[in-house]
């Protein structure tokens, strides 16, 4: 019987659930105070839902040469948009590669719409990708499923293992073994990406992911990756693969 | 940017108190901050923002530029009629933004 629970247990077990052990795993926003928890859980409080707003507005409008809206093709969000951004990062088969959810809808603006791609962390782009994380709120992250993701989930590993920076630090000296403590003050939390884009108090505004983690590279005073970069991407799915199963939140307010 | 975001109850029974909540988006640009060639950027915020029960003033505010960005207020009154709420934020450069969102006395 215990034999049969080990093996269980080993083949259920996502591909790194070794260093917090998934009863242990806990969302950035169970470290908040009570205010900013109210903040996200109230959607006319929540300014992320002004992001969510006007991609709504986006979604319906036409853009580019094709003059084609995302609802042309993808019709209502609520239902075909619901549990994507739970599946993101995914792997591209044309690029051979995963691409974020910014990437995917510059993709879709190239193809489809024959519209020039929105910057990273602009306005329009944030505002389109948190109308898209909206729809799949309160859904298990969902990321990892094609097996061409492998061999990316595993550099994105070795990336959250490898020090770096003036610090000499990796992701997993905070993220992993110190979670429960503080910096500065502040909580060290386990870097789940649960939320993301997020509307960060210390930004006043939505960003995305990649911006975050870009903050926490610069923290260590090491050369962040551009936006987009391959290794970004890379990290952002093994975050992901190390939340899988936990709840969607976005648009989620962090401090 | 989206206008605003409005909470009101559409029902209340006369003499309820009821909580009224508005966010806007705005970047609340203090004044205070250079731009990394030293340059000052200029104040942009709002500065003023009221709300009007069928036309009667219930409540008014003025921003200063300590105030962060995309500005949110609660605020209760008492239900006492059918009708509608006006919310008006002005600010520097022209900036002026109205909602309105309806309340049924029961």
């Amino acid at each position: 019987m215990k034999r049969a629970v080990i093996i269980a247990m080993l083949t259920l077990a996502p591909v790194y659930a070794g260093e917090i052990a998934p009863s242990e795993r806990r969302s950035g926003y169970d470290f908040m105070a009570a205010d900013t928890k109210a903040m996200q859980d109230d959607d006319t409080a929540n300014p992320g839902m002004l992001w969510v707003l006007d991609g709504e507005a986006l979604w319906k409008q036409k853009q580019g040469t094709a003059g084609k809206a995302c609802a042309d093709c993808h019709g209502d969000a609520a239902a075909s948009m619901k549990g994507v951004a739970a599946r993101y990062p995914a792997f591209d088969k044309t690029l051979g590669r995963p691409v974020s959810l910014d990437q995917r809808i510059n993709l879709c603006r190239a193809d489809h719409q024959q519209a020039e791609p929105l910057a990273y962390e602009s306005h329009d782009l944030l505002a389109l990708n948190a109308y898209v994380a909206a729809q799949s709120k309160g859904m298990p992250i969902a990321v990892g499923d094609d097996p061409e993701l492998k061999p990316f989930v595993e550099k994105g590993h070795e990336l959250f293992m490898q020090r770096q920076g003036q610090l000499n630090l990796a992701c997993v000296n905070c993220h992993d073994d110190n979670w429960e403590k503080k910096l500065a003050g502040s909580p060290i939390t386990q870097g789940q990406p649960t939320g993301y884009p997020t509307y960060r108090l210390e930004w006043q505004t939505v960003g995305s992911i990649e911006r975050r983690m870009r903050g926490c590279i610069t923290g260590v005073r090491a050369k962040p990756y551009d936006f987009g970069a391959p290794e970004l991407v890379e990290l952002e799915l093994y975050l992901m693969m190390r939340a899988r199963d936990m709840a969607m939140e976005a648009p989620a307010v962090r401090p | 940017m989206a206008a605003a975001l409005i909470s009101v109850p559409k029902q209340a029974k006369r003499g309820d108190i009821i909580e009224i909540k508005a966010l806007t988006s705005h970047i609340m640009e203090t004044g205070y901050r250079r731009t990394a060639a030293g340059d000052l950027v200029p104040r942009d915020i709002i500065t003023s923002f009221a709300c009007r029960y069928n036309g009667r003033e219930i409540f008014r505010a003025d921003l200063f530029p300590a105030i962060a960005a995309n500005p949110f207020f609660s605020f209760f009154t008492v239900a006492n009629e059918s009708g509608k709420f006006e919310f008006e934020w002005i600010g520097d450069n022209g900036y002026s933004n109205t909602a309105s969102a309806a309340i049924t006395i029961l």
